[in-house]
């Protein structure tokens, strides 16, 4: 790496890449509850009030559709809107504003208008935090033409592809891992981007190939280590951005082990695990020992009690039955 | 709650003695929008035309009432029955019947048709499909002009359907809240869809933007020049910095719901009240007041009409010769 770095954590990169886009383009506004005076419920907007005031840093009222469906205005004339709506679970309301409105404006105007607009929002699971604050709907963002949809691992990554996002001129659904706001690692200074679509390869290995999404990155690189010791190497890639897809770095992992698992908190039935798996198996058919594994959430609604949530996500030890199946 | 008093408009804006050249304008983008229509209505009936059309037949006042006291750079934006609209903002009939068709030289290259229609150059930033859908972005319009500084006011287009959906009570709150240039105007058609208004409504509508400290006034949207006094007034107050502004318009569709409602279809409407409110036409009205008042001749008026007759048939001409659009544009501007 060549760019200066230190160690911070996901908070940190997020919300210094916010200062830092506001600093180099006007456009740019955030928008939100709390996100202003009170630095927004996880503390990800803290300082920007301060140093960019109210008028570009707008506390709102609880209305998400109205946050998101005055940001498609805002963007249509002009503005580069980066809102943040509290929890995933709550996108809900603003459905239509995304769905209907920011991804189809541009298709439908064939061309006339731009949306450049970034959605921050918090997801995942494991804050016992109950059903309607816990999900991660990124396969219903997914499956929408007309948006891109970006998951960090890293603080390295939160801030080079949250700097993308708000200089893209299309809507991004930028979904945060509540859980992983304190994971800490090096954090490059200053105008650092990584363009969307490129996986990152964390751990190179040749006898299993594992695709983890956003949190999932760390119980996978667990139990890498683990079946590292038992002999087993085990290749772990993030595609960082889900849409669009980097499909060549997947498929071609796919085609060295010969065996693959895809691993995302979003509910398995209907999830990106089940189209990253098919777009592997496309493309990798000839060279896999067994069809792609896939591991997501469990389907249901995400139960309170710790000792039931625990049971719905993916873990490390999950992770490593698995894949020791899949080579035994 | 503040609702104004009509009678102050009256007094404010005297109707009576405006410039001929904005009579005649006001006149002739109705006439515009009544003929554009209409061709639709015929174009749809023989199948010439794909998909859906929601008429703006009768309430031609509201649009150009409003349209004709609004500047080059403010934004609009409009709903499903929002032919009107563009028109009185300016919109060239030629590329709206080529969108309509779904060719090439449409607006939006045929991708958007009847309830999509796009033009940033004049500041209408779309029709929309969605009920309330332009409520948001209008509102975002105005809260991008106070940030950016820039002059522009933009005004929603709604209809009564569009009352009851929250995202108005969304938008609005924030723009009464951070007083943004926004002027909301209600277009009360007595019917969403098939249900009407005393069916799904309940209160009233200016108690609605009362509630958010929103100047409201309701006004005979069959007047072209109630509907005119009215926005001057919402319009002045906004741009002037005062915050939003609301005006109900009062008026009736003459067609149905969309082409698919005709006659007693659906049965939630008489002929007996259409045919009291087609006397009620705000052409004819404007007409008869223009000639009777001395201001222009009839023989003028016919003149106008000749000429928008003309425009309109030869707009036609155009849209159906234009070509469709090449196979290799449904992938192209999915993203930016």
């Amino acid at each position: 790496m060549s760019t200066p770095e230190r160690i911070g954590t996901i908070r940190e990169a997020i919300n210094e890449a916010l200062h830092e886009e506001m600093r180099r383009d006007e456009r740019v506004f955030v928008m939100g509850e709390d996100i202003g005076l009170a630095g927004g419920i996880f503390k990800i907007t803290a300082g920007l009030y301060q140093e960019f005031g109210g008028e570009r840093v707008r506390d709102t009222p609880i209305a998400e559709a109205g946050i998101v469906g005055l940001a498609v205005g805002a963007a249509m004339t002009g503005l580069r809107p980066v809102v943040e709506i509290m929890f995933s679970d709550f996108t809900t309301l603003a459905s239509d504003q995304i769905v209907n409105q920011a991804a189809k404006l541009r298709y439908m105007t064939a061309g006339q208008c731009k949306i450049p607009l970034v959605i921050r929002t918090a997801m995942g699971a494991g804050r016992r935090a109950a059903a309607q604050h816990s999900q991660s709907l990124q396969a219903w963002y997914c499956h929408i033409p007309g948006l891109k949809v970006i998951m960090p691992s890293t603080p390295e990554d939160a801030k080079g592809l949250l700097k993308t996002a708000i200089r893209d001129d299309n809507p991004v659904m930028f979904l945060e891992d509540k859980m992983t706001y304190n994971q800490k690692g090096p954090i490059p200074e200053g105008d650092y981007t990584i363009p969307f679509g490129e996986a990152r390869i964390h751990r190179y290995g040749s006898d299993a190939t594992i695709i983890c999404t956003s949190s999932m990155l760390y119980p996978s690189l667990e139990a890498a280590e683990r079946l590292a010791a038992e002999g087993i190497e085990v290749e772990v890639i993030d595609p960082r951005s889900i849409s669009p897809l980097d499909e060549k770095t997947l498929v071609q992992s796919a085609v060295k082990t010969g065996h693959v698992l895809v691993i995302d908190e979003g509910y398995q039935s209907f999830g990106v695990t089940a189209e990253i798996a098919a777009r592997v198996m496309q493309g990798a058919f000839d060279y896999l020992d067994e069809p792609v594994r896939r591991l997501g959430a469990a389907d249901v609604p995400i139960p309170f009690a710790p000792s039931l949530e625990d049971l719905t996500i993916p873990n490390a030890d999950r992770i490593v039955e698995i894949i020791r199946e899949m080579r035994a | 709650m503040i609702l104004k008093n009509t009678d102050e408009l009256t007094q404010a804006i005297d109707r009576d003695h405006l410039p001929t050249e904005l009579y005649l304008e006001m006149y002739s983008r109705m006439v515009t929008i009544r003929k554009f229509e209409e061709t639709v209505y015929d174009l749809y009936s023989r199948g010439v035309m794909p998909g859906l059309a929601h008429l703006y037949t009768g309430m031609e006042a509201v649009a150009v009432g409003v349209c004709v006291t609004l500047e080059a750079e403010d934004k609009i934006s409009s709903t499903h029955r929002g032919h009107g609209h563009l028109l009185a903002k300016g919109g060239d009939p030629r590329r709206m019947f080529a969108e309509l068709l779904g060719k090439e030289s449409g607006y939006n290259r045929g991708k958007g048709g009847s309830m999509h229609i796009v033009d940033m150059n004049l500041g209408i930033l779309g029709a929309n499909g969605v009920v309330a859908g332009g409520l948001g972005i209008a509102t975002g319009a105005g809260l991008s002009a106070k940030i950016q500084g820039a002059g522009w006011i933009s005004v929603a287009f709604f209809g009564d359907g569009a009352l009851n959906e929250g995202l108005f009570y969304e938008v609005s709150n924030m723009a009464s809240l951070w007083k943004l240039p926004v002027v909301y105007i209600l277009e009360n058609n007595h019917y969403g869809e098939y249900t009407s208004t005393s069916r799904s409504t309940a209160g009233n509508a200016l108690a609605r933007a009362g509630a958010m400290d929103i100047p409201a006034v309701s006004v005979d949207g069959n007047d072209v020049l109630a509907v005119y006094q009215a926005a001057t007034w919402a319009v002045e107050r906004t741009r002037a910095g005062e915050g939003p502004s609301f005006v109900e318009c009062k008026t009736y569709r003459w067609r149905g719901h969309h082409m698919g409602d005709q006659g007693d279809t659906y049965g939630y409407r008489n002929q007996a009240e259409i045919e009291e409110w087609m006397k009620k036409c705000p052409i004819q009205r404007f007409r008869s007041a223009l000639v009777d008042g001395n201001i222009v001749e009839a023989s003028q008026l016919d003149q106008i009409d000749n000429q928008i007759e003309q425009r309109i048939l030869e707009a036609v001409e155009f849209a159906k010769a234009a070509p469709y659009p090449d196979p290799s544009e449904v992938y192209q501007d999915v993203y930016a």
